[in-house]
C-alpha cells in the first residue's frame, strides 16, 4: 500500500516535470538552444496565479488563465528581446544570455514579491479519493496533475502532427533554411513555440505549487534543472521522450528518497541519468545523428 | 618564427598584467587605501581567476561545455580543509601548510576528474554538458551528507550520521575536532589563505595552462576541438587528450577550491552549487572563449562589479543581470562586429603605412 502511494506521488511529480520538460524540448528542437530561463517562467506563472487568487479574490480557473496569458507574453517577449538578435551567434553566447534572463526574472520577482517564501494555497479542490478503507489516499492534486499531463500530451501530439503550424514547427526544427524557402515564417514559428512552452510552464508552475506549496523567487530553478534533465533523459527534441523522461524522473526521485536515502534523492536521480546516457548516449527516444566528415 | 614570437609576446602581456595588478594591489593594501570590503574581495578574485582560467581550458581549448566546474572546486575545498587540519601538528609553517593543502585538494580533485572524465568524455555536445551538471550536483549532494572528524591523529568519517566522540576518548583527553559536519559544512580552524598565495596560484595556473596550449599536446587538443574526425584520422588519441585537458582543469579548480575554503571560517557545500559553475562559465564566455587573458579580466571585473553596485542595494543583482544580457547582445551584434573589424583594419593600415612610410595608403 505504501508502495502504491509512492507510485502515485512519483507519477504526479513526474507529470509536472514532464510538462516543464515539454517546454524545454520544444524550444530546443526548434531554436537549438537550452532555455535556462524556462524554470523561472514557471515561478512567474505561480506568482501570477497566487496574486490573482489571493489579492483579487478571483476563482482558480481565472488565475490559471491569467498566469498562462502573462507567461505567454513574457516568453514571447524574452524571445524577441534577448534570443532573436542572437540567432546567428555562437551557442554559448545564447546560453549565457538565457542565464542572464534567468537572473533577471529571479531578481525582478524578488523585488516585486520579496524573498520571503509565500504559502501557496492549492488551487485544486475536487476532493481526494480514498481507497482500501482509507489506506491509500490519492490527493486531488495528483489526479488533476496527471490528467493535465495526459491532455497536454495528446493535444501537443495532435497539434504537431495535424495542424499547419505544427507542420511548420517540424519543418523549422528539421532545417531552418529549407523551411524558409518553402514559405514558412521562421520567426513567427519560433515565437509560437516559445509561447506554447511558456504557457505550459505557467500550468506547471500552478500544479507544482499546489502540490508543494512553498513559493519563492528560486522556486523554479531546481524543478527547471530536473525537467531539463528529464528532457535529456527522454532524448532532447522529442515530445514523447520528454513525457517519458519526466515521469521516469519523478518516479526515480520519489522511490529513491523513500527506499534509499532522503538526503541523497537528487544524487540518485542524476546518477541514474548518467548511467542511462552512457548506455544510450542520445536519450531514450532521441534520434541518432550520424556525423559527416 | 614570427608566429612564435607573437604568442610569446601575448603570454608575456598576460603575465605582466597579473604581476602589475598584484604589485599595485599590494601597495594599495599597505598604504591602507583599500576599504574592508575590497580587501575581503582580493582572495576570492584570485580564486575566481584560477577557476575561470581552468574552465577556459575545457570550454575554450578543448571545446566541451562543462557545467559542473564548481563540483571540482568543492572537492578541493573540503579535502583542503581536512588536509590543513591534519597537518596542523606536523607542519607549523602556515604558508607551507597552505601549499600542501592546495596540492592535496588539487590531487583529489584530479582523481575526481578522472572518475568523472571516463564516462563523460564519451558523450558529446549538450549531453556532455548535462552530465557534467549532474556530476556537480551529485558531488554537492554527497558532501552534504559527509561527516569527518579528527580524532587524535586519526580521521574518522561517516556517511549520513554525525561522527560522535566516544566518551572513553574524552576521558583520556584525546583532542577531538569535527572538520566536516554534513549540511553545516566544514569548519576552518585557522585561515591560511593569503593574497600572495592567491597570486602565486594564479601564476602557477597560467604557467600550466599557457604552456599546455602552446605545446604539442595543446595543439592536439585544439585540433580535436576544431574537427574531431579529422584529428582522429591523423592519429591523435581523442580520449587521451580530452582527458588531459579535463583532469588538469579539475586539478586547478581543486587547488582554487582549497584556497577559497581556507579563506573563510566555515564553508558549506551549498557554496558550490550550480550557480557557481554558471558564474565561472559567464567569466569565460564574457572574457572570450579560449582567451586566457580575457578570462582573467572578466573574472576580476565581474567579481568586483556586485561589490561596486552595493550602493544600489536591492537592485544590484538586477543590474548585474541586465549588464550581462546587454554585453552579450552588443558583442554578438553583427553591426558591432563590423565596427570592430573596420577599426582593427584601420589600425593595421595605420601601422602598415608607418612601416612602408612613403607608401601613401
Amino acid at each position: 500500500m505504501v508502495f502504491l502511494s509512492y507510485l502515485i506521488n512519483g507519477i504526479s511529480l513526474g507529470s509536472v516535470y514532464a510538462i516543464i520538460a515539454l517546454g524545454y524540448t520544444m524550444v530546443y528542437g526548434i531554436a537549438k538552444m537550452l532555455n535556462f530561463a524556462h524554470g523561472d517562467v514557471i515561478m512567474v506563472g505561480a506568482y501570477i496565479s497566487f496574486c490573482v487568487t489571493q489579492y483579487l479574490g478571483m476563482p482558480a480557473i481565472v488565475s490559471i488563465v491569467a498566469a498562462m496569458f502573462v507567461c505567454t507574453v513574457l516568453g514571447m517577449l524574452i524571445e524577441r528581446m534577448a534570443y532573436k538578435p542572437l540567432r546567428e551567434a555562437p551557442k554559448l553566447a545564447v546560453l549565457i544570455t538565457a542565464i542572464g534572463v534567468s537572473y533577471l526574472l529571479q531578481n525582478s520577482a524578488q523585488l516585486i514579491w520579496g524573498s520571503n517564501p509565500k504559502s501557496f494555497n492549492s488551487l485544486v479542490n475536487i476532493g481526494s479519493i480514498r481507497l482500501f478503507d482509507g489506506a491509500l489516499l490519492i490527493s486531488d492534486e495528483a489526479i488533476v496533475t496527471v490528467l493535465c499531463c495526459i491532455i497536454i500530451m495528446v493535444a501537443l501530439t495532435l497539434f504537431t502532427s495535424r495542424t499547419k503550424m505544427g507542420k511548420a514547427m517540424r519543418a523549422v526544427s528539421e532545417d531552418k533554411g529549407a523551411a524558409q524557402l518553402m514559405g514558412v515564417d521562421v520567426n513567427f514559428t519560433i515565437s509560437i513555440t516559445f509561447a506554447i512552452g511558456s504557457a505550459l510552464a505557467a500550468i506547471a508552475g500552478v500544479l507544482l505549487c499546489s502540490s508543494y506549496p512553498v513559493l519563492q523567487p528560486t522556486t523554479g530553478s531546481m524543478p527547471g534543472i530536473k525537467a531539463f534533465t528529464a528532457a535529456v533523459f527522454g532524448g532532447i527534441g522529442s515530445i514523447p521522450g520528454a513525457m517519458l523522461g519526466g515521469i521516469l524522473l519523478g518516479l526515480i526521485e520519489i522511490f529513491g528518497k523513500a527506499y534509499i536515502s532522503t538526503e541523497l534523492g537528487d544524487a540518485i536521480v542524476f546518477l541514474i541519468l548518467i548511467i542511462m546516457l552512457l548506455v544510450k548516449p542520445t536519450g531514450l527516444l532521441g534520434k541518432k545523428v550520424n556525423e559527416k566528415v | 618564427m614570427k608566429k612564435m614570437s607573437k604568442t610569446f609576446i601575448n603570454n608575456a602581456i598576460t603575465y605582466a598584467l597579473v604581476i602589475v595588478a598584484f604589485i599595485v594591489m599590494t601597495i594599495l593594501q599597505n598604504a591602507g587605501v583599500l576599504t574592508r570590503s575590497m580587501k575581503g574581495q582580493l582572495i576570492p578574485i584570485c580564486v575566481y581567476i584560477v577557476m575561470a582560467v581552468s574552465l577556459n581550458l575545457v570550454v575554450g581549448i578543448s571545446g566541451e561545455l562543462c557545467l559542473g566546474h564548481a563540483g571540482f572546486m568543492s572537492v578541493g575545498a573540503f579535502t583542503g580543509v581536512v588536509a590543513a587540519a591534519c597537518l596542523a601538528g606536523g607542519v607549523p609553517n602556515p604558508t607551507l601548510r597552505l601549499i600542501l593543502a592546495m596540492i592535496v585538494g588539487g590531487l583529489i580533485a584530479a582523481v575526481a576528474g578522472v572518475i568523472i572524465g571516463v564516462p563523460v568524455l564519451r558523450l558529446r555536445g549538450d549531453y556532455l554538458a548535462i552530465v557534467t551538471l549532474a556530476f556537480g550536483e551529485i558531488i554537492r549532494n554527497v558532501i552534504n551528507c559527509l561527516y569527518v572528524a579528527l580524532d587524535g591523529s586519526a580521521l574518522r568519517m561517516s556517511f549520513n550520521t554525525p561522527v560522535v566522540q566516544e566518551a572513553a576518548r574524552t576521558a583520556e583527553g584525546i583532542p577531538f575536532q569535527v572538520l566536516i559536519n554534513g549540511p553545516q559544512g566544514a569548519t576552518v580552524a585557522t585561515k591560511l589563505a593569503t593574497f600572495t598565495m592567491g597570486f602565486v596560484l594564479i601564476i602557477f595556473s597560467l604557467i600550466v595552462v599557457l604552456n599546455l596550449i602552446n605545446s604539442r599536446s595543446g595543439r592536439a587538443i585544439m585540433a580535436i576541438r576544431d574537427n574531431r574526425i579529422a584529428a582522429e584520422s591523423v592519429g591523435i588519441g581523442v580520449t587521451k587528450y580530452k582527458m588531459m585537458a579535463f583532469v588538469i582543469s579539475a586539478a586547478l579548480a581543486g587547488m582554487a577550491g582549497a584556497l577559497y575554503s581556507l579563506n573563510y571560517s566555515t564553508v558549506t557545500a551549498s557554496k558550490f552549487k550550480f550557480d557557481t559553475s554558471i558564474l565561472v562559465l559567464v567569466f569565460v564566455v564574457l572574457g572570450g572563449i579560449g582567451n586566457i587573458r580575457g578570462s582573467i579580466i572578466a573574472a576580476t571585473l565581474l567579481t568586483v562589479l556586485p561589490e561596486l553596485l552595493r550602493a544600489f542595494n536591492d537592485y544590484r543583482m538586477l543590474i548585474y543581470a541586465i549588464v550581462l544580457i546587454l554585453v552579450m547582445l552588443t558583442t554578438n551584434n553583427p553591426r558591432f562586429k563590423q565596427l570592430r573589424e573596420s577599426l582593427a583594419e584601420k589600425l593595421r593600415r595605420g601601422k602598415g603605412a608607418g612601416n612602408e612610410s612613403e607608401g601613401g595608403v
